[in-house]
Formats: C-alpha cells, sequence, structure tokens
C-alpha cells in the first residue's frame, strides 16, 4: 500500500526523527534522555521509512547491515569497559577528560559518551534487525 | 595481574570474540579462527583464575568503581573459579568440534558470535554478586541459547525452541517477582548484603517464601523434579555442537545459582527448604534415568540422562556437610567433561554411521574400534565406574550422604545408579556391539562405514574428545588433588561470613 | 493504592497464565508479555510507592527529603522492560517462524519429536 501523503509527510519526519534521536543521545550526557530512547527514535525513524516506501529503500537508507551496527555499537560500549581496565581500574569505571575550548566553554569528555554511542548503535540495530526481518517475508 | 583485570576477563574475552566474530559476520574463515582462539584464551583466563583465587582467596570487583553494597561486585570465590575454568575447557573443546561439524549455512547466520555471547552470559552469571545482576547475565545467556537452538530453522528445532523459550521465559518472570520481592524485604539485591541482612530478619516465614520462588525458578532452568519437561524436548534437537555446549553448561548454571542462594542467602529455615530440595533431588534422579532408559535415540537417551544428573547436584546441597557438598560439586565438573564428550562422540558416531537411532547404528565397535573405546571410558564414567571420573564423584557423595545418615537418599542415588549403568550398556550393545537389520542382510549403502582418514576435519572432532576423554580418567587417578580443592570449596561455601566479608569489608 | 496494585498484580498474572495455558503460539505470545509486565509491577509496587517526591537533592542539603521515591526499583524495571522488549522481539520472530515451518499455531500438532521412533 502506497500512501502519497504518508510518503511525503515521511520524507521531512525522517530527518526530524533522526535529528531528534542526536539530540536525545547528547542530552543523556547529564539529563534525562540516553543511547537506549535515543535510538528507539532512530530506530523508529528507519521503520517508519520502510512502512511508507519499502523495506528495500530502507536498507538502502540505512547504508550499513544492521548486524554490522550491533556489531560497532557493541565494540563500542565493550571497549569503554576496557579501557578503564587498561588503566588499571574495575571493568567499566568510567575515565572523565577535562578541556576548555576557546570561546566554547569548558566541555569534559568521558568514556561514558562511547558507551552511550554504542548502545544507541546497538538499540538502533537490534530494534531494526527485527523489524526488518519481520517485514521481508 | 591486577585483580579487577582478572576477575573481568573471563566476561571480557568472550565478548570481544563475540564483537570481532560479528565485524566479519561476510568472513566465515575468519570468524573459525577467531572462535578457537577466544575460547582458548577463555580456559587460560579460567586458569589463572583459579590459581588466583586459591593462593589469595576471594576476589572482588566492584563493576564502575562504586563499592557494594552500591554498586555491583563480581565476586570469584573457589565455586565461581571452578565452574569459570571448566566453562573455560568446556567452550574450548566444543568450540575445535564445531570447526569440523558446523554446516555452513549456520556459520554464516551468526553461530560463532552467539557461541560466544552465551559464554559471556555463563561466565557473567557464575560471577555476579548481584541478585538482579544475575537476572540480567541469565537473560543474555537464555537470548543467545534461544537463538541457537532455533538457528537453522529446522522443522523439530522450532517445534523445540518454542517449548523451550516458553518455559525459560516463566522462569525468568518468576524470578523477577522474586527479586523483587526481596528487594522489598531486605532494601538490598547485593547477594552478600542480602546473606548478612536476612540472618537476623523478623519474619523468616516471609523470606523462605520468597526462597520458594527462587527455587521454582531457578529449579526449572535447571531442570529439577517437576520442572524439566522443556529439556528433554528440546535439547536433541540442534547440531550435536550446540546441544553438546547447552547440555554442559546451561542446566549447570541453574545449578551453581541454587547452591548460591541456598548457601548464602536463603539460609534461616534450613530444616525446611533443604528437606524439600533433598526430596526433590531424590525424584529429579529417579525420573530423569526412567525416562533415560525408554529411549532408543542417543540424544534423547543423553537428555534424560542431564536431568538425573542434576539430582546428584543437588543432593550435596540439601545435605549442607562439606564432604558431600564437595560431592556435588565434584559431581558438576565430572558431568561436564562426561556428559559433553559422550554428546560429541555420538555425533562423531553420526558422521560415520548417519544415524542417532541405537537400532541401525549396528556394530560400530567391529568398524570403529577407538571411537568405540573412547564411548566406552565416558559411559562407565557416567555410569560410575572406577577408576574413571564418575566413581569418585559418586563415592564422595555417598560417603557424605552416610556421615549425616541420609540412607534413603543414599540407597535412591545408588539405585539410580544402577540404572545408569543398565542404559549405558544398552548404548553399547544396541549402538556398538550388536550388528543392526541392514547389516545382517548385507543391505548397507557404499560409504557407510567407512573411516575417512586423519584430515583435518577428523583431527578438529576428535581431539576434543580424546582431550576429554583423558580428563574422564585423569580426574579418577588423581583423584585426591580434586577432591582437597573441592572440599576446600565446600568449607568456604559453607562459611558465607568469609563471602560477606570480601565484598562488603572491601571498603578501602 | 498497594491493595488496587495488588488486585491489578493478580489478575495480570492469572491473565497471563491463562493466555499461556492456551494451546495457540500467538496466544503464548501475548501471555509472556502480560506475565513479565506483571512481574515488573510486582517489583515497582513492593519496593514501596511514594508520589510526588522524586529522590532529589534539594538546595543547600546533602540528602532528599524524605519520603523520597526509591530510584533503584525504578531502575530495576527499566532493564528489565528493556530486556523484555529484546525477548519479545525474539520470541514474535520465533512463533511466526514456527508458523511458517509447522504450518499450524496449534501447540498440540507440534509434538513430531516427543514419541518414540521403532
Amino acid at each position: 500500500m502506497k500512501s502519497l501523503i504518508l510518503q511525503t509527510a515521511t520524507r521531512s519526519l525522517v530527518a526530524v526523527m533522526l535529528l531528534f534521536s542526536i539530540f536525545l543521545l547528547l542530552r543523556g550526557h547529564d539529563e534525562p534522555g540516553g543511547g537506549f530512547i535515543g535510538g528507539l527514535v532512530g530506530a523508529a525513524a528507519f521503520a517508519l521509512y520502510a512502512i511508507a516506501f519499502d523495506v528495500q529503500s530502507a536498507r538502502r537508507m540505512l547504508g550499513i547491515r544492521p548486524q554490522m551496527m550491533i556489531a560497532i555499537g557493541l565494540a563500542m560500549a565493550g571497549g569503554a569497559g576496557i579501557i578503564s581496565l587498561l588503566a588499571s581500574e574495575p571493568y567499566f569505571a568510567h575515565l572523565w577528560y577535562h578541556t576548555d575550548i576557546p570561546g566554547f566553554g569548558e566541555i569534559h569528555l568521558g568514556t561514558f559518551l562511547l558507551f552511550d554511542i554504542g548502545v544507541f548503535l546497538v538499540v538502533i540495530g537490534v530494534t531494526l534487525l527485527v523489524i526488518l526481518t519481520l517485514s521481508e517475508e | 595481574m591486577s585483580h579487577d583485570l582478572l576477575v573481568a576477563l573471563p566476561i571480557v574475552i568472550p565478548l570481544v570474540t563475540g564483537v570481532i566474530a560479528l565485524l566479519f559476520y561476510e568472513q566465515r574463515e575468519t570468524q573459525r579462527i577467531i572462535s578457537a582462539i577466544g575460547a582458548a584464551a577463555l580456559l587460560i583466563a579460567g586458569i589463572a583464575l583459579l590459581l588466583e583465587v586459591r593462593a589469595e582467596g576471594i576476589l572482588v570487583s566492584d563493576m564502575g568503581g562504586w563499592p557494594a553494597p552500591f554498586g555491583i561486585p563480581f565476586v570469584a570465590d573457589l565455586l565461581s573459579a571452578v565452574l569459570v575454568m571448566m566453562t573455560g575447557l568446556i567452550a574450548f573443546t566444543v568450540a575445535l568440534y564445531s570447526l569440523a561439524t558446523m554446516d555452513p549455512r549456520r556459520e554464516s547466520f551468526g553461530f560463532y558470535p552467539l557461541f560466544h555471547i552465551l559464554l559471556m552470559g555463563i561466565a557473567g552469571s557464575f560471577l555476579t554478586g548481584d541478585m538482579f545482576n544475575l537476572f540480567v547475565w541469565f537473560e543474555v545467556m537464555l537470548i543467545a541459547s534461544f537463538v541457537l537452538i532455533a538457528l537453522g530453522g529446522e522443522r523439530a528445532q522450532l517445534e523445540g525452541a518454542i517449548k523451550y523459550v516458553a518455559l525459560n521465559l516463566i522462569s525468568s518472570a518468576i524470578l523477577l517477582a522474586a527479586i523483587g520481592l526481596l528487594y522489598g524485604v531486605a532494601g538490598t539485591l547485593n547477594m552478600a548484603d542480602l546473606g548478612m541482612k536476612l540472618q537476623d530478619v523478623d519474619e523468616p516465614w516471609l523470606v523462605t517464601t520468597i526462597g520458594m520462588l527462587f527455587l521454582v525458578s531457578f529449579g526449572i532452568k535447571a531442570a529439577i523434579f517437576p520442572m524439566f519437561f522443556w529439556l528433554p524436548a528440546s535439547y536433541h534437537t540442534p547440531p550435536i555442537a550446540v546441544t553438546a555446549l547447552v547440555a554442559a553448561l546451561l542446566s549447570k548454571v541453574g545449578v551453581y545459582a541454587l547452591i548460591r542462594a541456598f548457601t548464602l542467602i536463603f539460609t534461616q529455615e534450613t530444616g525446611y527448604t533443604h528437606q524439600i530440595l533433598l526430596v526433590v533431588a531424590g525424584l529429579t534422579m529417579v525420573t530423569g534415568v526412567l525416562g533415560a532408559v525408554a529411549q532408543y535415540e542417543v540424544r534423547k537417551l543423553l537428555s534424560f540422562h542431564i536431568i538425573s544428573q542434576i539430582g546428584y547436584m543437588l543432593v550435596g546441597l540439601a545435605i549442607l556437610s562439606p564432604l558431600a557438598l564437595a560431592g556435588s560439586i565434584f559431581y558438576i565438573v565430572h558431568n561436564m567433561v562426561t556428559k559433553t564428550n559422550l554428546f560429541l562422540i555420538s555425533g562423531a558416531a553420526y558422521r560415520l554411521q548417519g544415524t542417532y537411532e541405537l537400532k541401525q547404528l549396528g556394530s560400530l565397535y567391529r568398524y570403529h574400534p577407538y571411537i568405540s573405546a573412547l564411548f566406552f571410558v565416558s559411559a562407565m564414567a557416567l555410569a560410575g565406574m572406577p577408576p574413571f571420573s564418575g566413581f569418585f564423584a559418586k563415592l564422595t557423595l555417598v560417603r557424605g550422604s552416610l556421615e549425616v545418615e541420609h540412607y534413603i537418599i543414599v540407597a535412591v542415588a545408588l539405585f539410580t545408579s544402577v540404572l545408569t549403568l543398565f542404559s549405558m550398556t544398552k548404548i553399547w550393545t544396541e549402538g556398538y556391539w550388536t550388528p543392526s537389520e541392514a547389516e545382517e542382510n548385507d543391505e548397507l549403502p557404499p560409504g557407510v562405514n567407512s573411516w575417512p582418514g586423519w584430515n583435518s576435519q577428523m583431527l578438529a572432532m576428535f581431539v576434543p574428545i580424546i582431550i576429554l576423554a583423558t580428563l574422564s580418567v585423569g580426574m579418577g587417578i588423581f583423584a585426591q588433588p580434586v577432591i582437597s580443592l573441592l572440599i576446600e570449596t565446600a568449607e568456604q561455601l559453607l562459611e558465607p561470613s568469609l563471602y560477606i566479608e570480601a565484598v562488603i569489608g572491601d571498603e578501602s | 493504592m498497594e491493595t488496587l496494585m495488588a488486585i491489578l498484580i493478580g489478575g495480570l498474572f492469572a491473565s497471563g497464565i491463562y493466555l499461556m495455558l492456551r494451546r495457540s503460539i500467538v496466544k503464548l505470545a501475548i501471555g509472556l508479555v502480560l506475565l513479565s509486565q506483571s512481574a515488573n509491577l510486582t517489583i515497582f509496587t513492593v519496593a514501596g510507592l511514594t508520589r510526588g517526591n522524586p529522590p532529589l537533592v534539594p538546595e543547600g542539603e546533602s540528602m532528599p527529603l524524605v519520603p523520597y521515591a526509591d530510584p533503584l526499583p525504578q531502575a530495576l524495571v527499566l532493564t528489565a522492560i528493556v530486556i523484555g522488549f529484546g525477548v519479545l522481539a525474539f520470541t514474535l520472530v520465533l512463533v511466526k517462524r514456527v508458523y511458517q515451518t509447522v504450518g499450524t499455531d496449534d501447540m498440540d500438532e507440534m509434538r513430531s519429536t516427543d514419541g518414540f521412533k521403532d
């Protein structure tokens, strides 16, 4: 079933949803938000695209196999823990790096961000793997 | 090596291996090499952990640097370390074996990543010191095993998988509810903290009720009477490497959880709870072996034997004396080795004869005497014949039970032993000795029974079998060091204050 | 409030188990969902229901003001929901594959490996 209204709306909605998912991911640094819900919103964007158009074009838009996305996400999330092991800290003890960027203010980066981006990718990957597999057959 | 690293490695290694294998999703050959290396590394990490724990006592690592009881600690006591090492051993042998037997289709659908994620879940369950975290590791393990059992999508596999999934998810829901209730009563989920706080609780009956919920939940996972029906319905359906892996490890995780919960946390009314455990253990032994006696398909027969042997593993927990508990842990270790080996050998026989049905296997002994000898060693070890590992495991258990005058359970255990011996003899006579009908009438298709020679595939198949058979003999002949290690383990378990002190007292 | 929640949880558990006892695998999957949700609600209720008091530390204090809502059970429930989400996704794929392969959703028809072979 192809609906012109849905397709036109989807084109602009997908962009907004993807932006919002990244906003949620980054907001999770200090405030409510984070990789999990960000990933769900992101996956919803791709799922909407698959419903409005078809599964193949959603896969093309993703540009990477969901399995690979899970792998990269797991590598980042697990890697965040391994970095702390290498620094002789317990597994997943988060390390922080503070820096001043002139004209931008102080920012603090942590291995936590790496972990959250990993979760983000895993959630999108797993959700899409299931949705795309179910709707393809 | 720092303790944090040592405790985390058994979880990190399978994670890293699984992720790397997933990154090479398209290249099967690379995945195979990564998988074998990762499994070997897990074995080495397990041995290192056991040596360190034996030398230094209980090791604790607070995840994320949050001190217990607020954070999640990973705790390696002797029991955890022994089981992690055994997981490494089984992982290594089965990983080698699967190189030879796994079909390319399953390999390209992510067999190796799932294999290692399953190992991560198992190692995590053995090491975690937090009840809710245990639930999380259970789920990691279950999801990986769900996919492994269904992978390939044959009709029998899917039918088995739906029963396996349904019953294990019920068990997870019960576990979750029980964890919630436990938190409501104690206000903590850290196992050591629970062990401390629940000792002087005002309403022991409330804690015992929650304990029974845990017994049901872990019991479904461990396949104890009367909650074992999912096991023989699903374990014989996937390829033999998967069967061997889940048979050796999954139900043992359930047993481990029972041992941990009922030595550390639910010790308020041992007269009541452990009496139930004893009755359940006896019934599990008998029903399991009776199921096995009726079967003529090797994998189903062995699946029923798993249930029967879970019973032996619970006896020591129910009796709660150092010797009996050591016997039970010896039984877990022995069972992991021999049961895996029996599955692997029946897979090898399938490779040569093309069937798992005893009546069609025919006179394997005539064509392949060496395989038959390997089978004989493992079968007699399982049945508890001297000088193999099973004999000393049973002897320790029986002596432990006699010491505290539990004569009925000893009688049940010995009766079960006889039936086990009977069903092993049945496999031997039907599958290895008596010619099948087709053989008697010279109707065998050409190529069956011929030995393909020592190519690399055969090596990958038989090296694990020989390793496990040697261990099974070795643990029998050199039983003394094993038993003394396991008595140390049991004494540590029966002294919960050691565990509590290691976790909570580690605040500096 | 607690009594109401207890009745609700009991009802959810009962409906979940009733659905699982049906022969249809679709109802089995729905039953599993209800079961895991009722377990989540159990955690949430047993740990104490506190309304309108988030566990935030007010300006100038070092502790949140009692009584405050315990954040830990909420974290547990959240984790359990996420896990339940993954498990449910797998169960749905499995149910669909079983239906395609076996050709029925009747559990009674899925016993091809249970019997004995001669």
